[in-house]
């Protein structure tokens, strides 16, 4: 049984559809990543399997663990193991970093020491900070993944965590998102599963992903190994996809 | 220095006689109210430490145990109860006390505002009923807050309090006040406040109060700043009210005074909140900061007003006003005025007023909250404002008071 699994979804947004019939499967242990030009529907993908209100599902279905979550509100879903870093996170002004963290450990009933989860993504002097108020394009990646660590979901959801990311940057969020996926345990170990979204794929030079997609107009245009869809895709541009899309459909 | 003719006795009839003539003049700002619907005599209560007392105390930072304060007035309706102060330097007794013991204190009677700005002003001056004198003599600098309770327990009285705090040179003093009724009370109270902060003192003062939904409440303040001084205000409102309208005008007369004034005010039930600040910056270097942070629900109104006036060159002030309605029903109104009668003055103001964002609560509640869990997050940090320069047992006592408020909200 796939841990994540989406049929022929059909998701709108402001009453306008984005996705058009999206079909994935994510087991156990594998790391997806989603390619796809802006306006393709990346995000609103991510933000359908996390449940936000905002994206109103109108056909198909998501599974997880087997279990229809397509109606479940967002805050059961990450009661039931999901866990999504954003792309742009919004300020929560008033609000300390490290007593947000307290309160995420405590709702999900673990003690943890948060400075040290922290100290993964060199976070520690920002936790006495409001939570993303004032933090530059890095810390905010930072922020988002320190609180996946401490949420350790066993789906994670990265939405672009490399986009507006400096090299020194990057190393730090690719090193925490190998721990978040158990990617330095031997394939066999792992349990934790990632679909990770990313605009122009800087951050495979760090992170092994085991299966690439690309997302074209709200449908996935085309599946294989990261690597040579990547390379695909910067020798030829997305259009390569988009004409063999519509040769598939012409079948 | 006093002339004969004009002697504390004389200056006090005087007083009295513009206050009986102001008893009729409406309020500037909030609701008019008649005055002839309350009590003016309440008995000297025996039994007075009561539970409910001690509880509601407690809830706006009243320590009974008096374990980390340098003094306490605690006032039951009019009358005061317990009145020392234990550390060396620092004098506090209940105003008429004050009165008698000091022929002196007319002169800091009713001059930092006016007998006769209102009705309010007026029936303080006509039917006073206690209030406390606090001193910080030259130099001294007190680490515990002196601690001040007024309670109001029999119906349908009005409360009409006059108290003035003295910081002298160089002093250095923190007080807290808790202002309370029992939860099902009805009455009015007036807390006349005249602070006097004298050159390089330091006032700190912060309000906790727990009123209930038939009590209607005025406070008249007025501050004066000397040169290098600097002047902390923290209001806490934790329960409805029926009416509360409050403006306190800080003058800034010396060179460099600071003053910070923040107020958080959470607005349920029908409550009518009329609430801002005023600062006069009269001299170069003088600064202003005066923020508010409102969270309106249910019928809720509130009037969130800011008045900065700069009157001098090289002087700075700023504005802030914030508001979240959480019910459709609920109003707050963001009223920010700025004036400049000097030519190097530099002022600004920033306000917001809206629903909770959607987006916010979406970002917590894929952090695993509720919807309510979520809310109440954001509106506790919402209502989180700059306490520097308070001592540790006062943050610790606004933080707890404002975590409970996000709660009942």
């Amino acid at each position: 049984m796939p841990l994540l699994e989406i049929v022929d979804l059909h998701a709108e947004v402001g009453g306008k559809e984005i996705l058009k019939g999206v079909n994935l499967s994510i087991n156990a242990g594998e790391v997806h990543v989603l390619f796809g030009p802006n306006g393709s529907g990346k995000s609103t993908l991510i933000n359908a399997i996390i449940g936000n209100p905002a994206v109103k599902v109108v056909k198909g279905k998501i599974l997880f663990k087997g279990v229809d979550i397509t109606d479940l509100p967002t805050h059961e879903r990450i009661k039931m193991g999901m866990g999504v870093a954003f792309q742009h996170p919004p300020k929560i002004r008033g609000v300390r970093l490290g007593e947000l963290l307290e309160k995420i450990a405590g709702k999900l009933g673990k003690s943890m020491d948060v400075e040290k989860v922290a100290d993964l993504v060199k976070m520690r002097g920002h936790l006495g900070r409001e939570v993303n108020v004032g933090f530059s394009g890095g810390e905010l990646k930072r922020s988002e993944i320190l609180q996946l660590l401490v949420q350790s979901p066993e789906l994670v959801l990265l939405d672009e965590p490399d986009s507006g990311v400096d090299v020194e940057n990057l190393v730090v969020v690719a090193n925490a998102i190998n721990e978040l996926c158990e990617l330095n345990l031997k394939p066999s170990m792992r349990t934790k599963a990632a679909l990770l979204v990313t605009h122009l794929g800087y951050i495979l030079n760090h992170v092994k992903a085991d299966r690439a997609h690309v997302l074209l107009n709200g449908r996935i245009a085309c599946s294989g190994k990261p690597n040579e869809i990547l390379k695909q895709i910067m020798e030829h541009g997305f259009e390569r996809c988009a004409e063999c899309l519509q040769g598939r459909e012409l079948k | 220095m006093r002339r004969m003719s004009s002697g504390p006795r004389a200056q006090i009839e005087q007083l009295r006689k513009r206050a009986e003539e102001a008893l009729s003049k409406p309020p500037a700002f909030g609701p008019d109210l008649d005055l002839s619907k309350y009590r003016y005599e309440a008995e000297r209560p025996k039994d007075w430490l009561t539970e409910d007392l001690a509880e509601r105390a407690e809830l706006v930072g009243i320590d009974l145990s008096e374990r980390q304060r340098s003094g306490t007035y605690l006032q039951l309706d009019h009358y005061s109860m317990i009145e020392k102060a234990t550390a060396g330097g620092v004098e506090l007794m209940s105003i008429s006390k004050a009165l008698e013991s000091y022929e002196w204190l007319t002169d800091y009677y009713w001059k930092a505002l006016s007998v006769d700005t209102d009705k309010f002003t007026a029936l303080a001056e006509v039917k006073r009923t206690e209030g406390y004198f606090l001193r910080a003599k030259k130099g001294v600098r007190v680490d515990f807050p002196i601690q001040a309770c007024l309670f109001l327990r029999t119906p349908r009285i009005a409360q009409n309090v006059h108290n003035i705090i003295i910081v002298e040179e160089g002093a250095e003093l923190h007080v807290i006040t808790g202002c309370v009724t029992p939860r099902i009370a009805e009455g009015l109270h007036i807390g006349v406040s005249e602070f006097y902060v004298k050159k390089g003192g330091k006032l700190t003062f912060t309000m906790i109060h727990g009123w209930a939904e038939g009590v209607d409440v005025r406070p008249r303040t007025g501050v004066i700043l000397e040169e290098d001084t600097s002047y902390t205000e923290i209001y806490v409102n934790l329960n409805p009210v029926r009416t509360f309208q409050s403006m306190p005008k800080v003058y800034l007369e010396g060179r460099n005074a600071k003053c910070y004034l923040a107020s958080i005010i959470a607005a349920s039930g029908n409550s009518h909140f009329d609430v801002g600040g005023a600062a006069y910056l009269r001299a170069e270097g003088a600064r202003a900061e005066i923020v508010s942070r409102t969270v309106a629900k249910d019928q809720a109104f509130v009037a969130a007003r800011g008045v900065v006036v700069g009157e001098s060159d090289g002087v700075k002030g700023h504005l802030e006003c914030r508001g979240i309605m959480l019910s459709p029903t609920s109003v707050v109104v963001a009223i920010p005025e700025l004036e400049a009668k000097a030519r190097n003055v530099e002022l600004s103001h920033e306000a917001a007023v809206g629903k909770i964002a959607e987006e916010e609560v979406y970002y917590l509640m894929t952090r695993g909250f509720s919807e309510e869990e979520a809310t109440s997050i954001i509106i506790r940090g919402f209502m989180d404002v700059d306490v520097k320069g308070l001592p540790p047992v006062l943050v610790q006592q606004i933080r707890r008071a404002l975590d409970i408020t996000a709660k009942s909200l």
